[in-house]
């Protein structure tokens, strides 16, 4: 069996950042793990400004901010292979993983660091009435099938929720050429930035409707309309509310989730709010030696946070393992 | 010029194209969908029921019992899940008793062995999470559960394999009486054949009105599920069923053969036979009735809901037989619950029939036996490693939720009845049908199906013509 002192699941954000933070407290056999073909994460899909405020002050996009620290990862020689599949972590430490060159092989590290992300939720956890037409999209696959493969997913677009990537996606859209006819949002506030609200509704005169929902969708083989009410505070539509709209895409940005399987997997405790890991100030999970970094621990707003806290996890991982300097 | 043309592949219609292939003979499938399992097969509770609920002497009662009893050696033959998990009906209040008395005394009048009617610790033991209010339930250990898509899809393949012809995409627009049989009118063109079986499930009734002047009518019954997170596929071990209660008829709760939890279903009469959609009073109902049999259940925890349609007869049963009226076609009308646990005595009786009829002979080279799409989560560590040695593509996963590799969709996408479409891929390996809902996979899907199909990205669909996912690309045009 391959060993490593560190093993890092997640190659977005929170996996670059504690691998340098790592490597520069004096841990060098560090394997970096990747699901995709490239480094980088979410971010890659993420190419709009507003990244790196807080940590380069100056402002970058997503695929920018991640390529800084791909090259902090570069420059350091830090190992780390991309297309490869975490399948489950044991609380002896040992990683396996499966890929198409290599097969399934396992890794024996000293010290583990989390850093999965998160997923987003989904038509079917919102329990939205109506048919399950094609067209209906969460707003992150609609900005990979946007950004990276090139599609449009509809030109008629009705987004529910107003977290950052729904209001970064209603600009997206509409740059694209689709017509965006309203952002509706369930709560009082929008959970979304005050800029993002600015910048990507109110600048392209993009409705935002609070305390609304979505409470039908139609259409059989693909969606031809929604219906959007006012709800009252318990959440239900308030009748005569109701308002038609007719639409080829609905875009769902109604928060993430932590993906925790390998967690849970690994048996680590979970923290019922944060729907992550119960951690220490350090970021380490209940199982000793095994650390969770940026949004697999908690949802975070910016993608800066994350590689602040993933730094800490960094530091504090090659601390535990002894490989530290004083 | 066919033997046999089969309306309607779901699972009857497939089990009859399966049975039927046992013997010499042209066999033809038509489906107006884009896959088999399309229509109620692919929306149902997945049960295999023991067989006391029908009445005595029904058609519903014989094909269950038979079925229930086909079903474990099917399994084996054709590599569907299938798990004889036994269920439980939970009475809740002391009015319970003689109901369930008198479903036990049917049960037995119906042929249904290993029932018990159990109470209190025995109860408890039995399933720990019933709900304190139960007083007693009627254990039936035959009862199942099945993969009603896997079961169908895997006597579609057998039967494909023994020489069926499925034609997909093909709607039924009227029938003629022929010199030998019937010309069936398809919007891709007429097919002649000496026997129609129809199976078209809630358009039964048009296809039989076409033909006879002793009308039947097929109500489009709508029954609305929750299916849960794999987290919460352990709530209980057996299926469980609510006696009616004042709140009405009761819902059931079961754990899935992939490891979920389903909930449901409801019951409205709709107008539409293509009204598959979900409704607030559905939602409503369900979240109501969900724990009244069992504690602790976690609907907030649904990772999606929806809705199947039952092919409701008025008369109550199903309808199995020649047409007295129309010479050379046969009806397989009105099969709702338990229609999935009748499926193989339905399919195996029907094709006797047919097969008497024309005095076709046994096939001598039938192949009895399917080998389904290869699940490595199911191999030996060693095994699995053999697997991508031969086949790298079996080391990629592109599901993360099911854990589903880029091996299982290439195959589920070149098998003999292809998967076409991204729902007919997640009905064969699960891929999107986890907790992240395709959000992650589904554009990989999408890349492999293309591939495969050697078409562009823009042409993949959903679920069949008119529900392709994103819109033409601008590079597209130039290619």
């Amino acid at each position: 069996m391959i060993s490593r002192d560190l093993v890092i699941i997640g190659g977005g954000p929170a996996g670059l950042a504690a691998a340098v933070a790592a490597y520069d407290a004096g841990l060098k056999d560090i394997l970096l793990i990747e699901r995709d073909y490239c480094l980088g994460g979410v971010l890659n899909q993420c190419i709009h400004a507003g990244f790196g405020l807080h940590t380069f002050k100056e402002e970058l996009t997503g695929p920018e901010y991640a390529q800084r620290y791909i090259d902090m990862v570069l420059e350091r020689g830090i190992e780390y292979k991309t297309d490869c599949m975490v399948i489950s972590v044991s609380p002896e430490k040992i990683v396996q993983i499966t890929n198409k060159d290599d097969g399934i092989f396992e890794v024996q590290a000293k010290a583990i660091i989390l850093a999965m992300g998160c997923r987003e939720r989904t038509r079917g956890s919102l329990n939205i009435p109506g048919t399950r037409p094609a067209g209906v999209f969460t707003a992150g696959t609609a900005q990979r099938l946007v950004n990276i493969e090139g599609y449009l997913p509809g030109k008629q677009v009705v987004c529910l929720g107003s977290g950052d990537i729904g209001l970064i996606m209603a600009r997206r859209m509409t740059l694209e050429g689709a017509k965006v006819l309203c952002v509706a949002e369930v709560q009082e506030k929008s959970p979304g930035l005050k800029r993002n609200i600015i910048q990507c509704l109110d600048d392209f005169g993009i409705p935002l409707l609070l305390r609304h929902n979505v409470i039908n969708i139609y259409g059989e083989n693909h969606i031809t309309g929604v219906d959007v009410a006012e709800i009252n505070e318990n959440f239900q539509p308030i009748p005569g509310t109701t308002v038609h709209y007719e639409c080829d895409c609905l875009l769902l940005s109604t928060g993430l989730i932590p993906e925790n399987e390998l967690t849970m997997g690994l048996g680590a405790e979970m923290d019922p709010i944060t729907k992550g890991p119960v951690v220490d100030e350090k970021f380490m999970t209940t199982v000793p030696g095994v650390f969770a970094a940026g949004n697999v621990q908690a949802v975070h707003g910016l993608a800066d946070d994350v590689s602040v806290h993933a730094e800490i996890a960094g530091r504090a991982a090659a601390e535990y393992i002894g490989g530290g300097r004083q | 010029m066919f033997d046999v043309v089969v309306v309607g592949a779901g699972v009857i219609g497939c089990a009859i194209a399966r049975f039927l292939t046992q013997y010499e003979g042209r066999f033809c499938v038509i489906e107006k969908g884009d896959d088999v399992c399309c229509g109620t097969s692919k929306a149902n509770s997945a049960i295999v029921h023991a067989g006391y609920d029908a009445a005595e002497g029904s058609l519903k009662a014989k094909y269950n019992v038979l079925g229930n009893a086909m079903m474990a050696e099917l399994s084996e033959e054709l590599d569907f899940p299938f798990q004889r998990i036994g269920s439980l009906v939970v009475g809740t209040d002391e009015k319970s008793m003689p109901v369930l008395e008198a479903l036990y005394e049917r049960g037995i009048k119906n042929g249904v062995s290993g029932m018990k009617i159990v109470c209190g610790d025995e109860l408890r033991k039995l399933e720990p999470n019933v709900s304190e209010n139960a007083v007693a339930a009627l254990y039936a250990s035959t009862a199942g559960i099945v993969c009603p898509f896997n079961l169908t899809i895997a006597l579609a393949e057998n039967a494909a394999e023994n020489g069926a012809e499925f034609r997909l995409n093909t709607t039924v627009k009227g029938l003629e009486k022929s010199e030998n049989g019937w010309i069936v009118k398809t919007d891709k063109g007429d097919i002649e054949t000496k026997i129609v079986v129809n199976a078209a499930g809630v358009f039964a009734d048009n296809l039989h009105n076409m033909v006879s002047a002793k009308k039947i009518s097929i109500t489009a019954r709508k029954g609305e599920y929750y299916l849960l997170d794999k987290s919460q596929g352990k709530s209980v071990s057996h299926t469980i069923f609510q006696l009616p209660t004042n709140m009405g008829k009761g819902i059931l709760i079961t754990p899935t053969v992939h490891g979920n939890l389903l909930v449901g279903p409801t019951a409205t009469d709709v107008e539409s036979k293509e009204n598959l959609s979900t409704t607030a009073l559905g939602y409503e109902e369900l979240n109501k009735k969900a724990n009244l049999a069992v504690n602790k259940l976690n609907l907030k925890e649904t990772i999606t809901s929806f809705a199947g349609l039952r092919a409701h007869e008025t008369q109550e049963d199903f309808i199995i037989g020649f047409c007295d009226d129309a010479e050379g076609f046969f009806d397989c009308a009105g099969i709702e619950s338990p229609g999935l646990a009748s499926s193989p005595a339905i399919g195996k009786d029907v094709a006797a029939q047919v097969a008497e009829k024309l005095g076709l002979d046994k096939k001598k080279n039938y192949k009895s036996t399917r080998k389904g799409i290869i699940n490595p989560e199911q191999l030996s560590l060693e095994e699995r490693k053999d697997l991508i040695k031969k086949n790298p593509s079996y080391g990629k996963i592109i599901c993360r939720c099911e854990s589903i590799t880029e091996g299982e969709i290439i195959d589920a996408a070149t098998r003999i009845i292809p998967a076409r479409n991204l729902d007919a891929v997640k009905r064969r390996v699960r891929a999107g049908m986890g907790r992240c809902q395709g959000g992650f996979c589904s554009p990989r899907v999408m890349e492999i199906l293309a591939e495969t199909q050697g078409c562009k990205l823009s042409s993949i669909t959903k679920k069949g013509p008119g529900s392709e996912i994103v819109l033409r690309k601008e590079a597209e045009n130039d290619q």
